[in-house]
């Protein structure tokens, strides 16, 4: 597989999994506006890995429902931090906020790629991550200081890590006002995954090679 | 705290009242209207208003009947309907 299928995927995974798990909130996220706005976000999020999935399969000749959904959960990118499952909304702002500030660093380096079609999409995705971003910040600056907030953030910081290739990480430390720890590399899934993917797979699966 | 949302449907269109929205501030008023009345592209622009900063204003007395205030003080059909047959081009 070529680096810029595998970056693709990385990518995409982070955007289907996490969106998958931030829609987990809705219909009992803590306000009837936040469960609008969360759900919005969660549906971007799927939204900007069906682009970067499309843009991989014309590089693997395959299509983008079969790599979101045919994969085994061993053979998906993702970083950890998308996977796990918290469903308190202190650990989910804390991984949000974590989340959309190392995609920021990630999308500024993909914009200025020489890859034209790389640059095209992660500049779009970038103009609807600015409204995840403000919601993002909002919600920190709101929590900030609250003792589970900032116990979550400190748990999930080494996840984050995580997501962004070593040399944008030190970037990262500085935007989240934290030390560098030991990064919760890609590469090895939970069995948190492997109950999300059950899941997320379950109707595709239920008649193989059906066109939805 | 509850905001008043209105939403212009298309550029140069009056503003018209969408719904409400209880937020704590301006900013999380301003996020969650943009996913609320937003995020379908059904909106050109958004007014986000404190509901505290409208004023409301009812009861408008016109105890001696001044129909000549008044729009159905006027027969515009009646009028109109003479002022084409002077014209010759009554609608047929």
């Amino acid at each position: 597989m070529s680096e810029r299928a595998q970056r693709l995927l990385e990518l995409a995974d982070d955007e289907l999994i996490l969106g998958w798990r931030d829609s987990e909130w809705t219909g009992i996220a803590p306000t009837l506006e936040e469960d609008v706005a969360f759900s919005s976000i969660a549906q971007n999020e799927i939204g900007h890995a069906r682009a970067l999935y499309e843009l991989a399969a014309g590089d693997l000749d395959t299509t983008a429902d079969a790599l979101a959904f045919d994969r085994s959960p061993e053979e998906y990118r993702s970083a950890p931090l998308v996977e796990l499952r918290r469903l308190d909304w202190a650990h989910t702002i804390a991984r949000h906020w974590l989340y959309e500030c190392a995609d920021e660093l990630r999308l500024a380096e993909l914009k200025s790629s020489d890859d034209a079609e790389v640059a095209g999409l992660a500049t779009k995705m970038d103009r609807e991550e600015v409204y995840h971003r403000m919601h993002a910040q909002m919600w920190a600056d709101r929590l900030c200081g609250e003792e589970r907030f900032e116990s979550a953030v400190d748990e999930l910081w080494p996840y984050a890590l995580g997501v962004l290739s070593p040399e944008l990480r030190t970037a990262l430390a500085e935007r989240v006002g934290r030390e560098q720890v030991d990064a919760v590399e890609r590469g090895s899934h939970s069995d948190e995954l492997r109950e999300l993917h059950e899941e997320m797979t379950m109707v595709r699966r239920s008649i193989p090679g059906a066109t939805w | 705290m509850i905001f008043e949302v209105f939403r212009q449907e298309r550029r140069g269109q009056a503003f018209a009242h969408a719904g409400s929205i209880e937020a704590p501030d301006l900013e999380f008023a301003e996020a969650w209207a943009r996913e609320q009345y937003g995020r379908r592209q059904e909106s050109e622009a958004l007014w986000v208003v404190p509901r505290d900063a409208i004023l409301e204003v009812h009861d408008f007395p016109d105890e001696l009947n001044k129909t000549y205030h008044r729009v159905d003080g006027y027969s515009l059909k009646a009028k109109l309907k003479e002022a084409r047959e002077r014209a010759g081009t009554a609608a047929s």
